[in-house]
């Protein structure tokens, strides 16, 4: 149990889906606070499911305020960055780079890979912490 | 699964940190640090690294609250860490708040790396600026900020007093900056601190008590207090010990002023260096807070003035002052200025400033405008002026009757509505070209700068500093005044237009001395409006270093903008020498200008770029002749001393300040003395 916790996490680090941030998280974690980590990440996506909101929201309106979209996602970013989500950030990064030259297209399709890579590490994050906790 | 192995690390640093403090005192652990952050989980992650770090954490997800609770715990905090975007308020606002209000020092955070937002956070006075994701390597030296700024406080302390409880500081700290370099956790700073940290230390360095000094915690009510004795005493003024006196709060140290003065300055600069928005309406534009009735009255001055073309040299020239003062606004004082030049020509200043141009010829004036750095210039109108006095004694006297700087601009400034009409009158066409000169709005300050150095900054230098000084005296006269003068006031910022005014002595006596010099320069308006003219361009020299340059219009403004900065410094006067220096000067005058002038934006709007433009250009010729004054003396004399005037008044009020700043290495080149 314990090895098949650790093949997941270094798996998450070889596909690039964690980076040295969440090392930071880990090193955080201690007897005090044996599932810092895991709160985080769970802190993580209650607080983003509101950003996303925010951006369905501001998409839906017409015309576009870029300015606004490149703000919440700005504020995104740096929330995923924290936990160290590293492709979510990438993806991110791209969404901002289409906002800044106003392509329509483009952010709408990078909004979708957001979501969906923000969806996916959900996902890998939580079986982890499920083999974690078993492993204890 | 061994998620443990890492807290066991962790554990291991929090127990090694512990023990590796040789001395009791375990600093910085203990440190009091506030984190803001609008963003919960980078909040929990700071919060959890800080406590790693053996601080005292308090978190906060909102400006507003933050501050509050800043505010309630005076003294409660050692380090503010907060986030540059957040929704209810900008970072950089909270940054500068707690800067002004607690002196706390203050970390930026963000996710944003782009070098001008980082730049911002210099600017805005911010310790450290961190990237995020911030690691913990990243805020485990944050104690340092702490510790380098408890040992500035201390230094301060130390100029500020020089009695023996400083020594005691002062052998501190020595030894604290060879720990502070190695960062060793042990050493006297580490008892010091942690004196101030932890009180359960029974450490008994005799420093305590001063080390421990208490925070002060910068209220608004006592920000606003302190704001209000600034202005009363006029920036360059501003001593803290007066400013102790004036706000009479008991408690409150001559440090705590001191420092708090020195952030205080910092953010007026901070101010003035931004462009210049809404200079119409205040010369000081960025300085608003407490200077702004300065520049409003400038313009008002001013124009009241020019509108009554009556002034007499005295007011045009405390006008001018006050509108140099405020130069920083820039806007349009150039209109009023040439409103009060032909006052000047038409009346008496008139005559003066033919005399005074014959001595400019002299070149005795020409020293005048030079320098007008802040101390120097003084002592050089007084040369000056006695080497052309065509007005002196007339307008010596009245500069002389001001008790204080804000007292002789307010008198002077009471005269001048008489005065204005005069100067009305008097340079109809001569005034003209003064305004662009002098007139560069917003310039209020800089013209006078300006303005001097045309005719040697002299006589600008005790118009500014009359208006400088005398923010508050100028203001109530610029609006009584109806402002009119501003457009024509001003020009005696251009120093032609001050000549009458010099004589009058509103500048009081820092302003005499330079009054004097000006009054040189009377000689016709005519000779302002040449001065104007060169001056035009001259400023475009100076301007460069205020940050007023954009003086209203043209080169009128620009170099009324500069004047400000001369008035505080002799940079005006220096233009052509010190090309750059006047920059610093100016930018260093315009702020003081602009903030005490506060309304500089009516002179330097008056000034009308056009008239500027033309004048200022011819005159760029000239200044690089005078030397400052020399070559813009003989011309502008008229103009000069008006601007002289006006210069000078606002200058008693700038060149305290701009010693302050630094002008005083301008202020020995360019003056002649």
């Amino acid at each position: 149990m314990e090895r098949q916790a650790a093949y997941l996490r270094n798996a998450l680090f070889d596909q690039g889906y964690l980076d040295e941030q969440f090392l930071q998280l880990e090193d955080l974690q201690d007897e005090a606070n044996p599932h810092f980590v895991e709160e985080v990440v769970k802190l993580f996506y209650t607080d983003s499911v509101r950003l996303i909101q925010s951006i369905e929201l501001t998409l839906k309106n017409t015309p576009w305020d870029f300015e606004k979209l490149d703000n919440i996602m700005h504020q995104f970013k740096g929330s995923s960055s924290s936990i160290g989500a590293k492709k979510v950030k990438k993806e991110c990064s791209q969404f901002q780079e289409y906002c800044n030259v106003g392509n329509v297209e483009g952010c709408i399709r990078e909004f979708q890979e957001v979501k969906q890579e923000h969806a996916a590490l959900k996902r890998k994050l939580e079986n982890y912490f499920q083999l974690a906790r078993e492993a204890r | 699964m061994n998620l443990g192995v890492n807290s066991k690390s962790v554990t291991t640093s929090s127990a090694s940190w512990k023990s590796g403090d040789a001395v009791s005192d375990q600093f910085p652990a203990g440190l009091r640090v506030l984190v803001v952050d609008d963003d919960p989980t980078c909040l929990r992650i700071l919060e959890k690294m800080l406590r790693n770090c053996r601080y005292k954490v308090t978190t906060c997800g909102r400006a507003e609250v933050a501050l509050k609770l800043l505010r309630d715990n005076k003294d409660g905090f050692d380090v503010v860490i907060s986030d540059v975007h957040m929704p209810d308020m900008d970072g950089f606002k909270l940054l500068e708040r707690v800067g002004l209000e607690m002196d706390l020092p203050v970390i930026m955070m963000s996710a944003d790396d782009s070098k001008s937002v980082v730049m911002k956070g210099v600017t805005h006075g911010a310790c450290d600026y961190l990237i995020k994701p911030v690691r913990m390597e990243a805020l485990k030296n944050i104690w340092q900020h702490v510790v380098r700024k408890k040992k500035n406080e201390w230094k301060e302390k130390d100029t500020e007093q020089s009695g023996s409880v400083e020594e005691g500081d002062r052998q501190q700290k020595p030894t604290d900056d060879a720990d502070y370099s190695s960062s060793a956790n042990e050493g006297n700073w580490r008892n010091s601190r942690k004196r101030k940290e932890e009180e359960d230390d029974g450490d008994d360095k005799d420093d305590s008590s001063t080390l421990k000094k208490p925070r002060v915690v910068w209220s608004v009510e006592l920000h606003q207090q302190f704001v209000t004795a600034v202005n009363q005493l006029g920036i360059d003024k501003a001593v803290p010990k007066k400013i102790l006196e004036l706000m009479n709060v008991p408690g409150l140290t001559r440090e705590n002023v001191a420092s708090h003065l020195q952030k205080y300055r910092l953010y007026l600069r901070r101010l003035s260096g931004q462009p210049q928005n809404g200079l119409g309406n205040s010369f000081l534009g960025p300085q608003d807070t407490g200077f702004g009735s300065i520049s409003s009255l400038n313009s008002l001055d001013l124009q009241a003035y020019a509108s009554s073309g009556q002034i007499p040299a005295q007011s045009l020239a405390s006008i001018q002052a006050a509108a140099l003062g405020r130069v920083t606004n820039k806007s349009g004082i150039s209109v009023p200025i040439v409103d009060q030049r032909n006052i000047f020509s038409f009346d008496n200043p008139n005559i003066r400033f033919l005399d005074g141009q014959q001595h400019h010829s002299n070149g005795k004036q020409v020293n005048l405008l030079h320098g007008i750095p802040t101390n120097m210039d003084s002592k050089q109108l007084a040369a000056l002026h006695q080497s052309g006095q065509p007005f002196g004694n007339n307008m010596h006297v009245n500069v002389h009757s001001p008790s204080g700087q804000s007292n002789s601009l307010l008198t002077q400034m009471v005269q001048p509505q008489s005065r204005t009409q005069m100067l009305n009158e008097v340079g109809g066409n001569q005034v003209l070209n003064f305004p662009s000169s002098v007139g560069q709005p917003g310039l209020s300050q800089p013209i006078p700068g300006s303005v001097f150095s045309r005719y040697g900054i002299d006589n600008v230098r005790p118009l500014t500093y009359t208006s400088l000084s005398q923010p508050s005296s100028v203001v109530e006269f610029s609006r009584s005044q109806g402002m009119e003068l501003s457009g024509n006031s001003i020009p005696l910022t251009s120093n032609s237009g001050i000549p009458s005014y010099t004589s009058k002595g509103t500048l009081q006596e820092e302003v005499n001395s330079e009054i004097k010099g000006s009054r040189g320069f009377l000689p016709n308006f005519d000779a302002f409006n040449e001065l104007n003219q060169n001056r035009t361009d001259n400023w475009d020299l100076q301007n460069v270093g205020s940050s007023i340059e954009t003086p209203q219009h043209s080169n009128v403004q620009g170099r009324l903008d500069v004047a400000p900065s001369i008035l505080v410094q002799p940079v005006f006067a220096s233009d052509h020498r010190n090309g750059h220096i006047r920059t610093t000067s100016v930018n260093k005058a315009a702020f003081s200008a602009a903030t005490s002038l506060g309304n500089g934006t009516n002179f330097g709007q008056q000034l009308t770029p056009s008239h500027a433009d033309n004048s200022l250009r011819i005159k760029t010729e000239r200044l690089p002749d005078m030397g400052f004054q020399s070559s813009l003396f003989p011309d502008h004399l008229g103009q000069e001393d008006l601007m002289s005037t006006l210069l000078k008044q606002p200058q008693e009020g700038l060149a305290p300040v701009e010693n302050e700043f630094g002008f005083d290495e301008y202020q020995l080149d360019n003056l002649p003395v």
